[in-house]
Protein backbone atom coordinates (compact mmCIF):
# COMPACT_ATOMS: atom_id res chain seq x y z
CA UNK A 1 0.00 0.00 0.00
CA UNK A 2 2.72 2.45 1.20
CA UNK A 3 4.39 1.73 -2.14
CA UNK A 4 1.76 2.01 -4.20
CA UNK A 5 0.71 5.06 -2.91
CA UNK A 6 4.33 6.55 -2.64
CA UNK A 7 4.83 5.98 -6.86
CA UNK A 8 1.16 7.31 -7.59
CA UNK A 9 2.16 10.32 -5.54
CA UNK A 10 5.41 10.82 -7.75
CA UNK A 11 3.45 10.18 -10.96
CA UNK A 12 0.78 12.73 -9.43
CA UNK A 13 3.10 15.84 -8.48
CA UNK A 14 4.96 15.38 -11.83
CA UNK A 15 2.39 15.31 -13.73
CA UNK A 16 0.08 17.84 -12.19
CA UNK A 17 2.97 19.90 -10.48
CA UNK A 18 1.05 20.24 -7.15
CA UNK A 19 2.49 19.70 -3.82
CA UNK A 20 3.01 16.43 -2.56
CA UNK A 21 1.04 17.45 0.70
CA UNK A 22 -2.12 17.77 -1.66
CA UNK A 23 -2.04 14.34 -2.66
CA UNK A 24 -4.50 12.82 -0.35
CA UNK A 25 -6.50 9.62 -0.79
CA UNK A 26 -9.71 11.40 -0.99
CA UNK A 27 -8.65 14.29 -3.51
CA UNK A 28 -10.27 13.96 -6.31
CA UNK A 29 -8.19 14.49 -9.78
CA UNK A 30 -10.48 17.07 -11.50
CA UNK A 31 -11.99 18.84 -7.76
CA UNK A 32 -9.13 19.07 -6.02
CA UNK A 33 -5.99 18.57 -8.21
CA UNK A 34 -6.69 20.98 -10.78
CA UNK A 35 -6.81 18.22 -13.65
CA UNK A 36 -8.69 18.40 -16.88
CA UNK A 37 -9.66 15.99 -19.09
CA UNK A 38 -6.34 15.56 -21.08
CA UNK A 39 -4.58 15.86 -17.46
CA UNK A 40 -6.60 12.63 -16.31
CA UNK A 41 -5.33 11.25 -19.58
CA UNK A 42 -1.83 11.88 -19.05
CA UNK A 43 -1.96 10.54 -15.70
CA UNK A 44 -3.72 7.26 -16.80
CA UNK A 45 -1.00 6.93 -19.11
CA UNK A 46 1.74 7.50 -16.96
CA UNK A 47 0.43 5.43 -14.73
CA UNK A 48 0.13 2.13 -17.00
CA UNK A 49 3.98 3.27 -17.76
CA UNK A 50 5.27 3.45 -13.86
CA UNK A 51 2.70 0.51 -12.95
CA UNK A 52 3.69 -1.65 -16.33
CA UNK A 53 -0.11 -2.85 -16.70
CA UNK A 54 -3.19 -1.70 -19.11
CA UNK A 55 -5.62 0.50 -17.65
CA UNK A 56 -8.84 -0.21 -19.49
CA UNK A 57 -11.50 2.97 -20.61
CA UNK A 58 -13.88 1.75 -18.18
CA UNK A 59 -11.18 1.28 -15.84
CA UNK A 60 -10.33 4.57 -15.87
CA UNK A 61 -13.54 6.67 -16.23
CA UNK A 62 -14.38 4.92 -12.71
CA UNK A 63 -11.15 6.05 -11.12
CA UNK A 64 -11.77 9.75 -9.41
CA UNK A 65 -9.74 10.36 -6.63
CA UNK A 66 -6.16 9.18 -5.79
CA UNK A 67 -7.50 6.43 -3.03
CA UNK A 68 -9.38 4.67 -6.22
CA UNK A 69 -6.00 5.14 -8.28
CA UNK A 70 -4.10 3.36 -5.69
CA UNK A 71 -6.94 0.79 -4.61
CA UNK A 72 -7.18 -0.12 -8.17
CA UNK A 73 -3.47 -0.37 -8.98
CA UNK A 74 -3.53 -3.01 -6.41
CA UNK A 75 -5.80 -4.64 -7.12
CA UNK A 76 -4.34 -5.14 -10.47
CA UNK A 77 -0.59 -5.57 -9.54
CA UNK B 1 23.74 13.16 -50.67
CA UNK B 2 23.52 12.57 -46.95
CA UNK B 3 20.61 12.98 -44.20
CA UNK B 4 21.73 16.74 -42.96
CA UNK B 5 19.10 19.21 -42.27
CA UNK B 6 22.27 21.84 -41.31
CA UNK B 7 20.88 25.15 -42.51
CA UNK B 8 17.31 24.48 -42.71
CA UNK B 9 14.66 25.20 -40.85
CA UNK B 10 11.10 23.19 -40.15
CA UNK B 11 8.27 23.96 -38.52
CA UNK B 12 6.61 20.96 -36.52
CA UNK B 13 2.78 21.57 -35.76
CA UNK B 14 1.40 19.54 -33.12
CA UNK B 15 3.70 18.58 -30.33
CA UNK B 16 1.36 17.86 -27.12
CA UNK B 17 3.57 16.42 -24.96
CA UNK B 18 6.77 13.84 -24.82
CA UNK B 19 4.98 10.98 -26.73
CA UNK B 20 3.39 12.99 -29.34
CA UNK B 21 4.75 11.62 -32.85
CA UNK B 22 4.97 14.99 -33.69
CA UNK B 23 7.94 14.90 -31.04
CA UNK B 24 9.78 11.98 -32.42
CA UNK B 25 9.50 14.05 -35.70
CA UNK B 26 10.77 17.17 -34.10
CA UNK B 27 13.59 14.71 -32.41
CA UNK B 28 15.21 13.27 -35.51
CA UNK B 29 15.35 16.52 -37.32
CA UNK B 30 17.14 18.18 -34.22
CA UNK B 31 19.49 15.27 -34.60
CA UNK B 32 19.91 15.99 -38.20
CA UNK B 33 20.51 19.54 -37.56
CA UNK B 34 17.60 21.30 -38.10
CA UNK B 35 16.42 24.46 -36.61
CA UNK B 36 13.01 24.09 -35.80
CA UNK B 37 9.91 26.07 -35.17
CA UNK B 38 7.12 24.43 -32.95
CA UNK B 39 3.67 25.70 -32.88
CA UNK B 40 0.60 24.75 -30.50
CA UNK B 41 -2.72 25.40 -30.23
CA UNK B 42 -4.24 26.96 -26.90
CA UNK B 43 -2.35 28.07 -23.74
CA UNK B 44 -3.04 24.60 -22.50
CA UNK B 45 -0.34 23.21 -24.38
CA UNK B 46 2.12 25.74 -24.54
CA UNK B 47 4.52 25.01 -20.97
CA UNK B 48 4.85 21.46 -22.39
CA UNK B 49 5.85 22.36 -26.08
CA UNK B 50 7.97 25.02 -23.99
CA UNK B 51 9.02 23.00 -21.94
CA UNK B 52 10.46 19.97 -24.39
CA UNK B 53 11.71 22.48 -27.06
CA UNK B 54 14.10 23.97 -24.59
CA UNK B 55 15.14 20.63 -23.63
CA UNK B 56 16.77 20.27 -27.15
CA UNK B 57 20.27 21.01 -26.70
CA UNK B 58 22.69 23.28 -28.93
CA UNK B 59 20.12 25.91 -30.52
CA UNK B 60 17.23 27.62 -29.34
CA UNK B 61 13.72 26.43 -30.90
CA UNK B 62 11.01 29.25 -31.46
CA UNK B 63 7.73 28.15 -30.14
CA UNK B 64 4.55 30.15 -31.74
CA UNK B 65 0.45 29.96 -31.31
CA UNK B 66 -1.39 28.26 -34.18
CA UNK B 67 -5.41 27.98 -34.33
CA UNK B 68 -5.59 26.38 -37.36
CA UNK B 69 -9.40 26.39 -37.72
CA UNK B 70 -8.76 30.62 -37.87
CA UNK B 71 -7.74 31.54 -41.15
CA UNK B 72 -6.17 34.83 -39.56
CA UNK B 73 -4.16 32.81 -36.66
CA UNK B 74 -2.18 30.77 -39.47
CA UNK B 75 -1.41 33.89 -41.58
CA UNK B 76 -0.46 35.44 -38.26
CA UNK B 77 1.45 32.67 -37.30
CA UNK B 78 3.42 32.20 -40.50
CA UNK B 79 4.21 35.73 -40.60
CA UNK B 80 6.09 35.71 -37.35
CA UNK B 81 7.72 32.65 -38.19
CA UNK B 82 8.78 34.63 -41.58
CA UNK B 83 10.17 38.01 -39.57
CA UNK B 84 12.48 35.71 -37.58
CA UNK B 85 14.08 32.99 -40.31
CA UNK B 86 12.81 34.22 -43.40
CA UNK B 87 13.10 30.85 -45.46
CA UNK B 88 11.96 27.82 -44.32
CA UNK B 89 12.13 24.41 -45.98
CA UNK B 90 9.45 22.29 -44.29
CA UNK B 91 6.22 21.72 -42.35
CA UNK B 92 5.60 19.03 -39.96
CA UNK B 93 1.88 18.80 -40.30
CA UNK B 94 0.16 16.29 -37.46
CA UNK B 95 -2.98 18.16 -36.10
CA UNK B 96 -6.11 16.43 -35.72
CA UNK B 97 -9.18 16.30 -33.53
CA UNK B 98 -12.49 15.00 -33.83
CA UNK B 99 -15.15 14.64 -30.53
CA UNK B 100 -14.03 11.80 -28.14
CA UNK B 101 -17.77 10.63 -28.19
CA UNK B 102 -17.61 9.87 -31.66
CA UNK B 103 -14.69 8.17 -31.95
CA UNK B 104 -17.06 5.30 -30.50
CA UNK B 105 -19.53 2.70 -31.57
CA UNK B 106 -21.37 3.54 -34.99
CA UNK B 107 -19.82 6.05 -37.32
CA UNK B 108 -23.80 6.61 -38.93
CA UNK B 109 -24.31 8.37 -35.65
CA UNK B 110 -21.80 11.28 -36.64
CA UNK B 111 -23.11 14.58 -36.30
CA UNK B 112 -23.43 17.23 -38.97
CA UNK B 113 -20.90 19.20 -36.43
CA UNK B 114 -18.47 17.18 -35.19
CA UNK B 115 -18.35 15.48 -39.28
CA UNK B 116 -17.24 19.38 -39.97
CA UNK B 117 -15.20 19.91 -36.81
CA UNK B 118 -12.88 16.34 -37.45
CA UNK B 119 -12.64 17.46 -41.17
CA UNK B 120 -11.77 21.18 -40.13
CA UNK B 121 -9.00 20.42 -37.76
CA UNK B 122 -7.91 17.22 -39.08
CA UNK B 123 -7.83 17.79 -43.44
CA UNK B 124 -8.66 21.40 -44.13
CA UNK B 125 -5.38 22.64 -42.06
CA UNK B 126 -2.96 21.06 -44.16
CA UNK B 127 -4.69 23.02 -47.45
CA UNK B 128 -4.64 26.17 -45.30
CA UNK B 129 -1.23 25.73 -43.13
CA UNK B 130 0.08 24.62 -47.32
CA UNK B 131 -1.17 27.92 -48.74
CA UNK B 132 0.72 30.03 -45.88
CA UNK B 133 3.95 28.05 -46.19
CA UNK B 134 5.11 27.89 -49.27
CA UNK B 135 5.34 31.74 -49.57
CA UNK B 136 8.26 30.88 -47.24
CA UNK B 137 9.74 28.00 -49.04
CA UNK B 138 11.39 29.79 -51.33
CA UNK B 139 13.69 27.49 -52.01
CA UNK B 140 11.57 24.70 -52.58
CA UNK B 141 10.85 22.13 -49.48
CA UNK B 142 8.92 19.42 -48.18
CA UNK B 143 5.47 19.08 -46.02
CA UNK B 144 4.46 16.10 -44.45
CA UNK B 145 1.27 15.01 -42.54
CA UNK B 146 0.47 12.02 -40.07
CA UNK B 147 -2.86 9.91 -41.72
CA UNK B 148 -3.61 6.63 -40.80
CA UNK B 149 -5.22 3.18 -42.40
CA UNK B 150 -8.40 4.01 -41.11
CA UNK B 151 -8.38 6.49 -43.51
CA UNK B 152 -8.46 3.33 -46.64
CA UNK B 153 -9.58 0.78 -44.53
CA UNK B 154 -12.66 0.65 -41.50
CA UNK B 155 -11.12 0.65 -38.19
CA UNK B 156 -13.52 -0.05 -35.43
CA UNK B 157 -14.12 3.31 -33.64
CA UNK B 158 -12.16 5.18 -35.51
CA UNK B 159 -15.33 6.49 -37.62
CA UNK B 160 -15.16 10.11 -38.56
CA UNK B 161 -11.61 10.37 -37.75
CA UNK B 162 -10.98 7.51 -40.32
CA UNK B 163 -13.77 9.80 -43.15
CA UNK B 164 -11.58 12.98 -42.24
CA UNK B 165 -8.04 11.00 -43.02
CA UNK B 166 -9.63 9.93 -46.14
CA UNK B 167 -9.78 13.84 -47.34
CA UNK B 168 -6.21 14.54 -46.04
CA UNK B 169 -5.00 11.68 -47.96
CA UNK B 170 -6.73 13.43 -51.26
CA UNK B 171 -5.50 16.64 -49.98
CA UNK B 172 -1.72 15.23 -50.27
CA UNK B 173 -2.06 14.22 -53.83
CA UNK B 174 -3.86 17.70 -54.92
CA UNK B 175 -1.47 19.49 -53.17
CA UNK B 176 1.32 17.78 -54.29
CA UNK B 177 0.11 18.16 -58.02
CA UNK B 178 -0.03 22.47 -57.19
CA UNK B 179 3.05 23.30 -55.18
CA UNK B 180 5.05 20.92 -57.61
CA UNK B 181 6.23 23.45 -60.06
CA UNK B 182 7.48 25.41 -56.75
CA UNK B 183 9.65 22.72 -55.57
CA UNK B 184 7.63 21.76 -52.85
CA UNK B 185 6.91 18.27 -52.29
CA UNK B 186 3.69 16.82 -50.04
CA UNK B 187 3.78 13.46 -48.42
CA UNK B 188 2.07 11.49 -45.70
CA UNK B 189 3.08 9.19 -43.12
CA UNK B 190 0.85 6.65 -42.35
CA UNK B 191 2.00 5.72 -38.89
CA UNK B 192 1.17 2.22 -37.13
CA UNK B 193 -1.08 2.67 -33.42
CA UNK B 194 0.96 4.46 -31.63
CA UNK B 195 0.29 5.39 -27.41
CA UNK B 196 0.02 9.54 -27.74
CA UNK B 197 -2.84 11.71 -25.94
CA UNK B 198 -5.06 11.81 -29.59
CA UNK B 199 -5.00 7.92 -29.59
CA UNK B 200 -5.78 7.31 -26.50
CA UNK B 201 -9.18 9.31 -27.12
CA UNK B 202 -10.19 6.42 -29.47
CA UNK B 203 -12.28 4.00 -27.87
CA UNK B 204 -10.35 0.97 -26.40
CA UNK B 205 -7.30 1.72 -27.94
CA UNK B 206 -4.94 -0.79 -25.81
CA UNK B 207 -7.00 -3.72 -27.85
CA UNK B 208 -5.97 -2.07 -31.20
CA UNK B 209 -2.46 -2.01 -29.99
CA UNK B 210 -2.60 -5.46 -29.11
CA UNK B 211 -3.64 -6.65 -32.14
CA UNK B 212 -0.67 -4.65 -34.17
CA UNK B 213 1.97 -6.30 -31.43
CA UNK B 214 0.53 -9.80 -32.19
CA UNK B 215 -0.05 -9.88 -35.66
CA UNK B 216 1.77 -7.23 -37.96
CA UNK B 217 4.97 -9.07 -39.82
CA UNK B 218 7.56 -7.37 -37.67
CA UNK B 219 5.20 -8.27 -34.73
CA UNK B 220 5.88 -4.72 -32.69
CA UNK B 221 4.02 -1.59 -32.32
CA UNK B 222 4.90 1.51 -33.70
CA UNK B 223 7.28 3.86 -32.29
CA UNK B 224 7.17 7.54 -32.73
CA UNK B 225 11.05 7.56 -33.42
CA UNK B 226 10.32 5.33 -36.38
CA UNK B 227 7.81 7.76 -37.70
CA UNK B 228 10.45 10.44 -37.02
CA UNK B 229 13.40 8.80 -38.90
CA UNK B 230 10.68 8.47 -41.98
CA UNK B 231 9.45 11.79 -41.30
CA UNK B 232 13.38 12.54 -41.93
CA UNK B 233 14.00 10.84 -45.32
CA UNK B 234 10.74 12.69 -46.37
CA UNK B 235 12.90 16.29 -45.76
CA UNK B 236 15.65 15.30 -46.82
CA UNK B 237 16.91 15.42 -50.30
CA UNK B 238 17.36 11.48 -50.32
CA UNK B 239 13.04 11.70 -50.74
CA UNK B 240 13.50 14.26 -53.46
CA UNK B 241 11.51 12.18 -56.22
CA UNK B 242 8.99 11.33 -54.07
CA UNK B 243 5.51 13.23 -54.03
CA UNK B 244 1.95 13.00 -53.46
CA UNK B 245 3.00 9.65 -51.54
CA UNK B 246 2.19 7.77 -48.72
CA UNK B 247 4.16 5.73 -46.52
CA UNK B 248 3.32 3.16 -43.85
CA UNK B 249 5.46 2.83 -40.95
CA UNK B 250 3.47 0.42 -39.24
CA UNK B 251 5.34 -2.96 -38.80
CA UNK B 252 3.71 -3.47 -42.14
CA UNK B 253 0.28 -4.32 -40.61
CA UNK B 254 -1.70 -2.78 -43.67
CA UNK B 255 -0.49 -5.48 -46.01
CA UNK B 256 -2.02 -8.54 -44.17
CA UNK B 257 -5.87 -9.17 -45.75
Amino acid sequence: MAEVLERVTKVIVDRLGVEESQVKLEASFKEDLGADSLDVVELVMELEDEFDMEISDDDAASIGTVGDAVTYIQSKL
Amino acid sequence: MNLSLDNKTFVVMGVANKRSIAWGIARSLHEAGAKLIFTYAGERLESSVRELAESLDSQESIVLPCDVTNDEDIAKCFASIKEKVGTIHGVAHCIAFANKEELNGDYLNTTRDGFLLAHNISSYSLTAVAKEAKELMTEGGSIVTLTYLGGERVVTNYNVMGVAKASLDASVKYLAADLGKQGIRVNSISAGPIRTLSSKGVSDFNSILKVIEGKAPLRRATTPEEVGDTALFLFSELSRGITGENIHVDSGYNILG
